[in-house]
């Protein structure tokens, strides 16, 4: 147990070298469906039950099959209307479940990456071995049924393990988005060579917790999206930001809900001149490329640097 | 800690379609083109539950919605819920009297007994009704024994049938609680739809061991419940959630050329109240309003709605 994660070195936001996106855009701008499969009988992790009341818990799971059938379909028609391509959090195990979803996306050219093999199975309590195997199923599964060399990976129900990052990096991921630390992508410190970085993936307009969280009602979560937006681009002007829309059909898909949100969508890509709507991969490949080195180069010459990587022991100051 | 059992990294489920065996996958756009009574695009079906909240319920396996809150005897939480009973469903009646709109009342068999000229007075006001258990402490789940759930089906259909003079074959559970066998013993017992799976927008087939049931779609996200008092929502922000529905759902209807079914489940002891009715009434009254509006009983969309 550590009492600091040192995944990352602080970095202000202020006075941030310039990050310019393609086209001169000033907000990158990605929508994150996540499309998951919560088992009706899954076994229990000794840290976390699966559903809320006893098996089989028929309300929170016959509203994510619904999810499944109804409301993705929903979701994916706004997102055509407007040209929006997702990247989809995926529970591995929907290319098994629910290959017709899978198709309709592939069709779409939207991006998949990891969410886990279902969102009823955490990584809290596995081996190395086990947390190696549930990455490669990823790796191996998404690739055979898309073509896809998945890059990204957010954790099956945000659990995680002291070496969830590092196994990314060494698995030649890009981008993890289990961390909410910034608005702009950053490298993370992690073991070896290879170059991991925090993708901006925000639960603060993730609808799961506008709805259910902080019971916002549909339109005054679709005029938060605005206000969010309307923000990042104004500061994007500086330096470049990220704005993520992570999203659940099971919840933005319902009747009372997609009307405000389509508005939402509207208003954010009618700033197509200023707006980078893209992938969350797309995102990576670029900040790698171009912005990595310089986000290092940053943090050295602000003298913030610290040593370690991702929960390493951080030697402590004056010892 | 030596990490999980191999049984936690076994997925005998992954398979196509969903981890059970009792509808197949299928994508709503999919599904043929529905046709309801009167050609309408929008069917509106409410749904009423009348309940009876125990003074002393065991809370096993867990506390319903609603149940007793502060330490024995919950005068407070008692009271407020039987005034649904006596005040609420009274002002709901009349309420639909006014609009011309028949409901579904979902009916507890404890209430049945209780309070038979409820039951009565429902009926002679033309609605449906449908059972609802036997109360809201008398919970389906998998560790009940199967005597005891059969008995809680059958007493909670007796009852119903004395009040009402109806064997009745539709079914909410207390709570949308089931255990795995519940359907199959709702099947056996002559149910022949149910409304606990707010798996779908449409009616649906529903296999289980002891024959076929239709799932009807009955929102869980739209109802009183869920907006006012979990997600502590005003009146207005319910009522422009609803109409909002209807929007969508009507717009949907005419650009897939397939009717939408918007469901509403509204609580005696919450919408009832008096600062409530009218934001009902308002929110009901708009949806009316819009033409291509019908409001379907059960045994219509069981009829029309192709499954």
């Amino acid at each position: 147990m550590h009492r600091d994660p040192n995944l990352y070195d602080f970095w202000p936001y202020r006075d941030r070298p310039k990050i310019t996106w393609p086209g001169n855009k000033k907000v990158a701008f990605w929508v994150a469906p996540n499309i998951e499969f919560y088992e009706l009988d899954p076994p229990t992790n000794p840290s976390r039950k699966p559903w809320g009341r006893p098996h089989p818990d028929i309300v929170p799971y016959s509203a994510r099959d619904w999810g499944n059938r109804v409301g993705h379909w929903r979701l994916m028609e706004v997102m055509d209307e407007f040209k929006v391509r997702g990247s989809i959090s995926l529970s591995v195990a929907m290319l098994d479940h629910h290959p017709e979803i899978i198709r309709a996306c592939v069709e779409r050219e939207w991006e998949f990456f990891s969410h886990g093999i279902y969102n009823t199975r955490y990584s809290y309590n596995m081996t190395e071995a086990q947390e190696r195997a549930v990455l490669e199923d990823s790796i191996k599964s998404v690739m055979d049924a898309t073509g896809q060399r998945i890059r990204g990976y957010l954790a099956p129900a945000l659990t995680h393990t002291e070496r969830t990052l590092d196994l990314l990096a060494e698995y030649g991921f890009w981008y993890s988005c289990d961390l909410f630390q910034d608005d702009q992508p950053q490298p993370l410190k992690v073991k070896g060579d290879n170059r991991l970085i925090s993708m901006p993936y925000s639960l603060e307009v993730n609808d799961v917790i506008t709805y259910g969280v902080y019971n916002q009602s549909p339109r005054a979560y679709a005029d938060a999206l605005m206000r969010h937006f309307d923000q990042l681009l104004e500061e994007g002007a500086e330096t470049g930001t990220v704005m993520c829309i992570p999203l659940h059909a099971y919840l933005v898909g319902h009747p009372h809900r997609i009307g405000p949100f389509r508005e939402a969508l509207r208003y954010i890509t009618s700033h197509r001149d200023d707006v980078w709507v893209t992938t969350a991969k797309e995102i990576a490949e670029f900040y790698l490329a171009h912005h990595y080195d310089q986000t290092l180069t940053d943090i050295a010459r602000r003298g913030n640097a610290r040593p370690g990587t991702g929960f390493n022991p951080i030697p402590q100051e004056g010892v | 800690m030596s990490g999980l059992p191999d049984s936690y990294f076994t997925y005998a489920r992954r398979q196509a379609g969903p981890d059970h065996g009792h509808y197949p996958a299928s994508p709503i756009r999919e599904r043929a083109p529905v046709v309801l009574p009167g050609g309408a695009s929008l069917a509106l079906w409410v749904v009423v539950p009348l309940e009876f909240f125990p003074l002393n319920p065991s809370g096993q396996p867990f506390k319903a919605p609603g149940a007793m809150q502060t330490p024995y005897p919950d005068l407070r939480h008692y009271t407020t819920r039987d005034y649904g009973n006596r005040v609420g469903a009274y002002r709901l009646l009349k309420l639909f009297a006014r609009l011309g709109l028949r409901a579904t009342f979902a009916v507890q068999g404890a209430v049945a007994e209780r309070y038979p000229g409820l039951i009565r007075d429902v009926l002679f006001d033309g609605h449906d009704i449908c059972a609802h258990g036997w109360d809201t402490d008398s919970l389906h789940h998998s560790t009940l024994a199967e005597a005891v759930e059969n008995s809680y089906i059958t007493r909670t259909l007796d009852a119903i049938e004395a009040a009402s003079g109806q064997r009745v074959t539709g079914w909410l559970s207390p709570a949308r609680a089931e255990g795995f066998a519940t359907p199959a013993r709702l099947a056996a017992q002559g149910i022949r739809w149910f409304a606990d799976w707010a798996h779908d927008e449409l009616p649906t087939r529903f296999q289980t061991s002891a024959g076929e049931l239709i799932s009807m779609p009955l929102s869980n996200e739209l109802d009183d419940w869920q907006i006012l008092i979990t997600y502590t929502r005003p009146e207005h922000e319910w009522l422009a959630q609803v109409t909002d529905a209807a929007d969508w759902l009507a717009a949907e209807a005419v650009r897939l050329n397939s009717p939408r079914v918007l469901t509403l489940t509204v609580r005696p002891y919450v919408s009832g109240l008096p600062y409530r009715i009218k934001a009902l009434g308002n929110s009901l009254q708009t949806v009316l309003n819009r033409p291509g509006t019908s409001v379907l009983s059960p045994d219509d969309l069981l009829r029309a709605v192709s499954v």
